[in-house]
């Protein structure tokens, strides 16, 4: 008779553990209950199978993955250039990651970053093409406000019908992703774009008033700044105050939250509100500060990018820094290698493999393995 | 063996790390009987049953179907010997239909031909009619009412050749007339020669339906007996158990005046059923009032009710001298009631939060715990630190996830919150469930030291012996009402059972009229 795992008495009422038999090893492997994160080696071990697997694949393309590996990291660390250029990319990635950490922190799972960050470039983009005449030092500022807004209401989108009509909002929230795409294609196709541009699908380019300042002759820009205020910002929140603690107890036990009096649907619309906000103030740095215009394709994917930012950053402010400046490397280390012969999608490639891993680390977390008796 | 019994258990033992669920468990069912298991919540009913139908596995101790010696391993093992069980909670996909659920698992070939749907749903149908059990086969789980969803249940046990059945509390989920239509299907079973075990607390049914009579108490089997040898008078006294409650005297106390008064109060569950039906009494200050009951008879939602957490539709509360908010958490908490929820880590507790997070819960928004919106980190350390010493929660830090805390400590913590807020009264639900001893008796000195400065408590537990022992009073709670009330001393076991049983009064020539 096989003995009973560890069981707390709260667990009378539920079936026996689930256990899967290796007759040929007479190994077991079973759910232990005890277990409900992953231990944090768990998260280096997924990125480094994950190099490991698309390790294959590069092989299979005829090259060394060890050299494409390092040359995608002296693309993107290595020199001045490419530390900037990461940097750069690193900020749409952090805004977004932030933006989604705050959702995912009370069980809203918004994938919607993607629309989110383009609907606040459209905004910012509204006001240059709108409010041309403004005095130059409101311009930015106003952007800026548009771009929270413009992103948040398409947060908002989502939240509503979950709030109101219990609609799932990963549905919706990708959704609007492709809503959003196409709002933007219809601008720059259309209303938005540039006469004077050969029928190239953008707005005419930015002036300088409309324009994020940059770090010397880098294309570094003040988005930067505005990324580590906000990580800051909602570093502090979490920690310090009344809102950030009512969402910690939403994100740790939605009952025990009503039980302690917490409105739970008023913070949903809220942090959507905030997330969508993160994402479009990404968009409006991306399209004042690199693009200087809006223009089609203006976001890789940024949006989905920070949605595996987030989940290796396991939503820590200090981890959203840091694996925003990896992904980031990561999108520049896939231009680099492109001058040896392979695509740059190879980094897209990366990035699903390391949150395949992620996510089944996490789950074969909560497995142990014992020897059979 | 001279005869046969077409399920037979002896000396089984199912243990839950250092809980006995079942001790030494002898049972025994014939062949086209109805076999009813009587008990209170917790004394291994279910548990027996799911060691039948595969889900748990005995830690000792032999089962025999057809008089051969058998171990069911899993639910499959128990479907190949016939054994069938439905559960309290119906395992039913719910964008299936009722076919398509019954015939779910079954074995069949890659292309199945046109027709062969519509063959299996006459197949079903057959056996559904032939058993008195309408359903509409071809229509989505979701589409159907509680009671049909049950009838599919049961249809499935029987499509899949079970020679027994077990339904375990059968008739908690339906309505008075869908219960006489499964006592018909039950009787249509017996007479096909199946077993059927049934659990249940409700005395009126066992006597209504079943042969033969096994009782469970404290996970011991202590007595079977046919239905004929007895009546619900001796059935309540052997469920809830003769032995005499040592009480200890309370040191007594003048009553205060009245705190809480529920009047009239009509409250709904989730699913539109009435939960609380005019639903009256009374607390005054300082006083325990012990409210008994078999589970599901409303408790759950007055706990609700009196926290703020669930909307009453008609009639009155009024707490210490002035309407209660209806449906505010906040509004209770402000007005200075308490409550130790049913379910600690479930909604008492956020268990992957440290021991400060789990403590702020009813006072973040104190100006002693907060100021302008921010928490006052430090003070609130020193504040939990001071807590945590007072009600001796042993853990290994302040930041320490509480789910790491053993479940003593556990409710010492949140024992330690409410009462941390000066209550004048505090709804108990269950609040030893789990517990070990020496934390159970923890949690009733808490209980009655607050009794002691004044402070009143509603406490709700299916422990009989934790009422008689710590209340004042004891209501006794039976469909949505109050149908007993028993001063300290007066009450006894046998007729607290009676009450939990629905029998209202002790004369038997008066029959309840509440169904």
């Amino acid at each position: 008779m096989s003995k009973q795992p560890v069981q707390s008495a709260l667990a009378i009422e539920q079936p026996d553990t689930p256990t899967r038999r290796s007759k040929l090893l007479s190994l077991r492997i079973e759910l232990d209950p005890s277990r409900k994160e992953s231990p944090w080696w768990m998260t280096i071990v997924s990125i480094l199978l994950a190099l490991v697997f698309c390790g294959i694949f590069i092989a299979a393309n005829g090259m060394n993955p060890i050299t494409v590996y390092s040359k995608m990291i002296t693309g993107a660390f290595g020199t001045s250039f490419g530390i900037t250029e990461t940097l750069v990319k690193s900020i749409p990635l952090l805004l977004c990651g932030i933006g989604v950490a705050i959702a995912y922190r009370i069980s809203v799972w918004n994938i919607g970053a993607e629309g989110q960050f383009l609907a606040g470039a459209m905004a910012a983009t509204a006001v240059t093409v709108y409010f041309s005449n403004m005095p130059v030092y409101l311009v930015i500022p106003a952007m800026v406000v548009f771009s929270i807004l413009g992103g948040g209401i398409w947060g908002l989108l989502t939240a509503i019908p979950r709030t109101y009509f219990q609609v799932n909002e990963l549905i919706t929230s990708l959704m609007l992703n492709y809503v959003a795409l196409l709002a933007l294609n219809y601008f720059v196709f259309g209303p938005w774009k540039d006469p004077k541009g050969f029928n190239f699908p953008g707005t005419p380019v930015f002036t300088d008033a409309q324009s994020l300042p940059v770090l010397g002759d880098t294309r570094l820009h003040l988005g930067l700044v505005f990324a580590i205020v906000a990580v800051l910002l909602y570093a502090f929140l979490m920690k310090y105050t009344r809102w950030g603690y009512e969402l910690r107890l939403i994100g740790a036990n939605p009952e025990a939250a009503k039980n302690a009096g917490i409105k739970i649907s008023r913070h949903i619309l809220l942090v959507m509100l905030i997330s969508g906000g993160m994402a479009g103030l990404a968009g409006m740095a991306e399209v004042s500060g690199v693009t200087h215009r809006l223009m089609y394709g203006i976001s890789p994917g940024y949006g989905y990018t920070a949605i595996i930012v987030a989940w290796l950053a396991k939503l820590n402010p200090l981890g959203l820094v840091v694996s925003s400046f990896l992904f980031g490397g990561l999108i520049v280390g896939g231009f680099s290698v492109q001058t040896i012969g392979l695509p740059s999608s190879i980094s897209s490639m990366i990035q699903g493999a390391i949150l395949f891993f992620l996510i089944a680390g996490s789950m074969a977390s909560k497995f142990r393995i014992r020897r059979n008796a | 063996m001279l005869e046969t019994y077409s399920v037979e258990m002896q000396r089984i033992v199912k243990q839950f790390g250092s809980v006995v669920a079942n001790d030494q468990v002898d049972f025994k069912a014939k062949a086209g009987e109805i076999h009813a298991l009587l008990g209170e919540n917790g004394a291994g009913k279910s548990t027996m049953m799911c060691m039948l139908s595969g889900v748990y596995r005995p830690t000792s101790g032999e089962i025999y179907i057809q008089g051969e010696k058998v171990k069911i391993r899993s639910p499959k093992d128990a479907m190949k010997l016939g054994i069938g069980m439905v559960f309290q909670n119906f395992r039913l996909v719910q964008t299936l239909t009722a076919a398509e659920n019954i015939i779910l698992g079954e074995k069949s070939s890659f292309w199945r031909g046109p027709g062969w749907m519509k063959k299996k749903q006459e197949e079903i149908e057959a056996i559904a009619v032939k058993f008195g059990l309408t359903f509409p086969v071809d229509r989505p789980i979701w589409q159907l009412s509680v009671g049909e969803q049950q009838r599919v249940e049961i249809v499935k046990t029987l499509y899949r050749g079970a020679d027994l059945i077990i339904l375990d509390e059968p008739t908690s989920v339906l309505t008075p007339g869908e219960a006489e239509q499964l006592f018909v299907t039950l009787a249509q079973m017996k007479a096909e020669g199946k077993t059927v075990m049934i659990t249940t607390h409700k005395l009126k049914e066992v006597m209504a339906i079943s042969d033969s009579i096994s009782i469970m108490r404290k996970g011991k089997l202590t007595h079977t007996m046919m239905k004929t040898e007895t009546n619900e008078r001796e059935l309540a006294r052997l469920m809830v158990g003769k032995e005499l409650t040592v009480q200890k005297p309370l040191a007594s106390r003048p009553k205060g005046k009245p705190l809480l008064i529920v009047d009239q109060l009509d409250v709904y569950a989730d699913h539109g059923r009435k939960a609380l039906n005019q639903m009256e009494f009374q607390v005054h200050e300082g006083e325990i009032v012990g409210v008994a009951g078999v589970a599901g008879n409303g408790q759950k939602e007055l706990a609700e009710v009196l926290t703020g957490l669930r909307a009453w539709r008609k009639g009155s509360i009024t707490f210490n001298g002035s309407p209660l908010k209806n449906a505010s958490v906040r509004g209770a908490i402000e007005a200075r009631i308490a409550h130790v929820p049913e379910n600690r880590m479930k909604s008492g507790l956020a268990g992957s939060l440290g021991i400060v997070d789990n403590l702020l819960f009813k006072s973040y928004r104190t100006s002693d715990r907060s100021r302008f919106g921010f928490l006052r980190s430090r003070a609130n350390r020193s504040w939990s630190q001071s807590l945590v010493e007072q009600f001796d929660v042993k853990t290994p830090g302040l930041d320490a996830p509480v789910r790491q805390l053993s479940g003593g400590n556990q409710q010492k913590l949140l024992f330690a919150r409410e009462v941390e807020q000066d209550p004048l009264f505090m709804v108990a639900v269950h609040p030893t469930q789990g517990l070990d001893v020496g934390a159970t008796e923890g949690v009733h000195r808490l209980l009655t030291e607050m009794r002691g400065q004044g402070k009143s408590i509603l406490l709700i537990s299916e422990d009989l012996d934790e009422v008689m022992q710590l209340s004042d009073r004891i209501l006794v709670i039976y469909n949505g009402r109050m149908v007993g009330e028993l001063a300290r001393g007066e009450a006894t076991r046998e007729q607290i059972g009676l009450y939990m049983a629905g029998v209202r009064e002790t004369d038997d020539t008066e029959e309840e009229k509440v169904v």
